[in-house]
């Protein structure tokens, strides 16, 4: 059951991923031409998903938005955690006043919902893919702080990192060479949990318009899109609402399979 | 007359656990010399790992004074313990947490060689080598270098610990409940190693234990603990044969032997 | 009359190439003490929980555990959890792992009783401070009142001995209980625990890698190593005529207080070559 999970969620990211890289040397037909004579097609030959309101190929605008979709969440989980991780180890590791202060701080960013934060840069520099990732990325930090923070403890309450200070090992060392290895399968996991966040995040934003502009093409702006279409021609919202769902699903299994994977493995087997 | 290797003072340790203030050591005094044996024996809770911790630098005293040959170390910072880190190593109770899951054997053991403060105390030296050298005192294959803790059995767990104290050439061994933690039958092989490894290379020892019949083994000298003091300490065979407390009676009658019918 | 009847036991997990227990046979009669003998991995504890139907779902089970003429191998999760805690209990090593951190103590005593009795909580109370009392607790509705970390490690491993012995079952199995206690903790628990097994003639299974912690309870005791029985006997043989190697290099290590300080120890290799 537990490996089925696993499994699962690999296929599923597999999918996605694979979209994604294909998507930046083709695609079957033009994602950004418009083409009047096109439009709201069925699915058939050779448009297999059939076409938007502009008559442009949904299959093609999917697969960029697979791209994007990537691009997000590596951009937002990578600024989470390169800022909340080492954030995180500090509290663990110190602990007193700078865990206090990281942790309080933290508590302040978690209450401001990505949403909120993106609003607030769209209103200063524009929507674009690019402030909605820095948003993302802001409003997941705590999480990865939380996470890091709480593996270091645990980390630094171990008989090993004592027998490091014993040797003469400085805190940077214990933090890098104790600490980090330590704690890397729960960010990993973390990461992949964080990306279906991400993901769900930036379709939302895309859909109030906060995220990418038109004509590029998101998940999330395809479904606002396909809004006005929806009892002529609904099939055009289930393509994009679908490959959300199953991206969003795949990094979750993947997520929680990792764990599960992890936990008997770092047991002791007597 | 020689300096002895460590003395202490009024040594006291307390600290909060939830509401309540625990006092784990209560004005410990202690002389150890050079090359002698010590055995501190003591059931939880007794302050045995505490005192230690505070002599090894692990924890700092909440009062009195420790001295390490001759030079204080109460209230020295960090980066002034490296002659004490070179000098005195530790081996831990539990060989599954004292040994970092994810770092290979032989990283593990040369740890204490590669960091900055300890490295300035000791004559420059390949660490291949060292680590080679010691792996073979131990009596585990040369190959363990490269393999992963969760390969090898809780004995040999334990033997790595004590590869890695004795990397850096220290002269004073601590080892916290060294066989507690492993089979009855595993310990035999732990035991002679540490008696082998004291005898060859002149080392100072202290054993903490609840086990008596571990510190007989291997002590020359005898200290009980109870309640965050030291309640009776002499040679190992007078405490032994001649125990004045009835606590150390106590802890005497209750170990278990082989009943036959 | 026999009570527990083992017979060819085989115990694999997932697709381990090697099994942890290897056709083993025994058999323990009503109100007898058997101790198991073993370092880890001999197979010792995958045994106890065999016996409890306890096995994670990767396990394999082949061959015979027969309780009370009752077929144990291949009995439902339902069947097993009507005997367990009733008929066979099991006392485990880490008492802090067994009982749970946010329920007082006394109602999870009272939980085994009344599910296998189904007492009233008025009854059961009654029924539990007397047990803790039984196990030797001093001031046992204090204790019944507590929450499991207000306990010290004796006292807690004391209540579980209580849980286990409650329904007065015909079989108790110990999972090297004592390990994790201090040297006269440890003594006086394992009085107790004679006492009190004695007192309700339950028959005991006692697994521990220590010869001489077992000998206090047990009368016959049997040795495992890598996964198969190597020797059987009373205390009496195995320390005066041990046949195999093993339990010689068993015996010769357990004398501590034998050898003279400083000369080298007797180990189990002298005797008997591992597995690498």
């Amino acid at each position: 059951m537990k490996k089925a999970q696993l499994v699962a969620g690999l296929v599923l990211v597999a999918l996605v991923v694979i979209t994604a890289i294909v998507a930046v040397f083709w695609t079957p037909f033009d994602p950004i031409r418009v083409v009047p004579s096109q439009r709201l097609l069925g699915p058939g030959w050779p448009h297999v998903l059939g076409t938007d309101g502009f008559g442009i190929d949904i299959a093609s605008r999917l697969m960029i938005g697979a791209r994007t979709v990537l691009v997000v969440g590596i951009i937002s989980v990578g600024l989470a955690s390169i800022v909340g991780v080492p954030l995180g180890m500090l509290a663990g590791q110190l602990g007193g006043w700078v865990d206090e202060v990281v942790m309080r701080s933290a508590d302040i960013v978690y209450a401001f919902p990505a949403i909120l934060l993106a609003t607030l840069l769209a209103a200063v520099y524009g929507s674009s893919t690019l402030t909605a990732m820095i948003a993302i990325g802001v409003a997941t930090i705590p999480a990865f702080a939380r996470v890091a923070r709480a593996g270091a403890k645990q980390v630094m309450a171990s008989d090993f990192v004592l027998a490091a200070r014993a040797s003469g090992t400085s805190r940077w060392g214990v933090a890098g060479r104790h600490v980090l290895p330590n704690i890397a399968p729960l960010i990993g996991v973390q990461a992949s949990v964080g990306f279906a966040m991400a993901i769900l995040a930036e379709a939302a934003l895309s859909y109030l318009g906060l995220a990418t502009p038109r004509p590029n093409p998101t998940w999330g702006n395809m479904l606002r899109d396909s809004q006005q279409f929806l009892v002529t021609a609904p099939l055009q919202a289930l393509w994009p609402g679908l490959a959300i769902a199953l991206a969003v699903l795949g990094f979750n299994l993947l997520g929680d399979g990792l764990r599960d994977y992890l936990d008997p493995r770092l047991r002791e087997v007597s | 007359m020689t300096e002895p290797v460590f003395r202490a003072e009024g040594l006291t340790r307390r600290y909060r656990n939830g509401g309540a203030e625990v006092v784990a050591l209560d004005s410990v005094d202690l002389t150890l010399d050079r090359g002698r044996r010590l055995g501190i024996v003591g059931e939880s809770g007794s302050g045995k790992s505490t005192l230690v911790r505070l002599l090894a630098g692990l924890d700092r005293p909440t009062a009195g004074r420790i001295w390490f040959e001759g030079t204080e170390i109460t209230g020295l910072p960090e980066r002034r313990l490296g002659f004490l880190r070179a000098a005195v190593q530790m081996v831990f109770q539990d060989p599954r947490s004292s040994l970092n899951p994810r770092m290979k054997v032989g990283d593990i053991i040369t740890e204490p060689l590669r960091s900055r403060l300890v490295r300035k105390e000791l004559a420059d030296g390949d660490h291949r080598a060292r680590l080679a050298e010691v792996l073979a005192e131990v009596d585990l294959p040369a190959d363990s270098a490269d393999r992963y803790p969760h390969e090898f059995s809780g004995g040999q767990r334990q033997r790595i610990a004590i590869a890695r104290a004795l990397a850096p050439r220290p002269d004073v061994l601590i080892a916290d409940e060294p066989v507690s933690a492993l089979d009855v039958s595993v310990r035999a092989q732990v035991l002679n190693l540490l008696t082998d490894l004291v005898r060859s290379r002149g080392l100072t020892l202290i054993v903490v234990s609840h086990d008596l019949l571990v510190v007989r083994h291997l002590c020359d000298q005898l200290a009980v603990m109870r309640g965050g003091r030291i309640v009776e300490a002499g040679a190992t065979g007078a405490v032994y044969s001649q125990p004045r407390q009835e606590y150390t009676r106590a802890l005497l009658a209750a170990i278990p032997r082989i009943k036959v019918g | 009359m026999t009570l527990l009847d083992v017979r060819d036991l085989s115990v694999s997990f997932g697709r381990s190439r090697t099994p942890a227990v290897r056709g083993i046979s025994f058999d323990l009669a009503a109100g007898e003490r058997l101790g198991v003998i073993g370092e880890s991995g001999s197979g010792k504890t995958v045994t106890a929980l065999a016996v409890m139907g306890l096995l994670p779902e990767n396990a394999t089970v082949t061959g015979s555990i027969s309780l009370n003429a009752t077929e144990i191998v291949g009995l439902d999760e339902v069947g097993m959890a009507r005997l367990r805690g009733d008929v066979i209990s099991m006392v485990f090593q880490e008492p802090m792992t067994a009982l749970d951190p946010t329920m007082r103590v006394g109602r999870q005593v009272a939980e085994v009783l009344r599910l296998h009795q189904g007492a009233e909580p008025g009854a059961a109370r009654e029924r539990v401070v007397s047990m803790l009392g039984e196990v030797g607790l001093t001031d046992p509705q204090r204790v019944a009142d507590a929450f499991p970390h207000q306990l010290s490690g004796g006292q807690r491993q004391r209540v579980i001995m209580a849980m286990a012995l409650i329904n007065s079952p015909d079989l108790v199995i110990c999972d090297e209980p004592t390990t994790a206690l201090d040297v006269t903790v440890q003594a006086r628990v394992l009085e107790k625990l004679d006492e009190v097994l004695t007192a309700s003639a339950a028959a005991c299974l006692f697994i521990s890698h220590d010869l001489a912690v077992v000998s206090q309870v047990c009368h016959n005791v049997l040795v495992m190593l890598d996964g198969e029985i190597v020797e059987q006997g009373t205390v009496a043989d195995l320390f005066n005529r041990p046949q195999h190697p093993y339990t010689r290099g068993l015996v010769a290590t357990a004398r501590l207080d034998q050898i003279e300080p400083g000369e080298r120890l007797p180990t189990v290799e002298d005797f008997h070559a591992r597995r690498p």
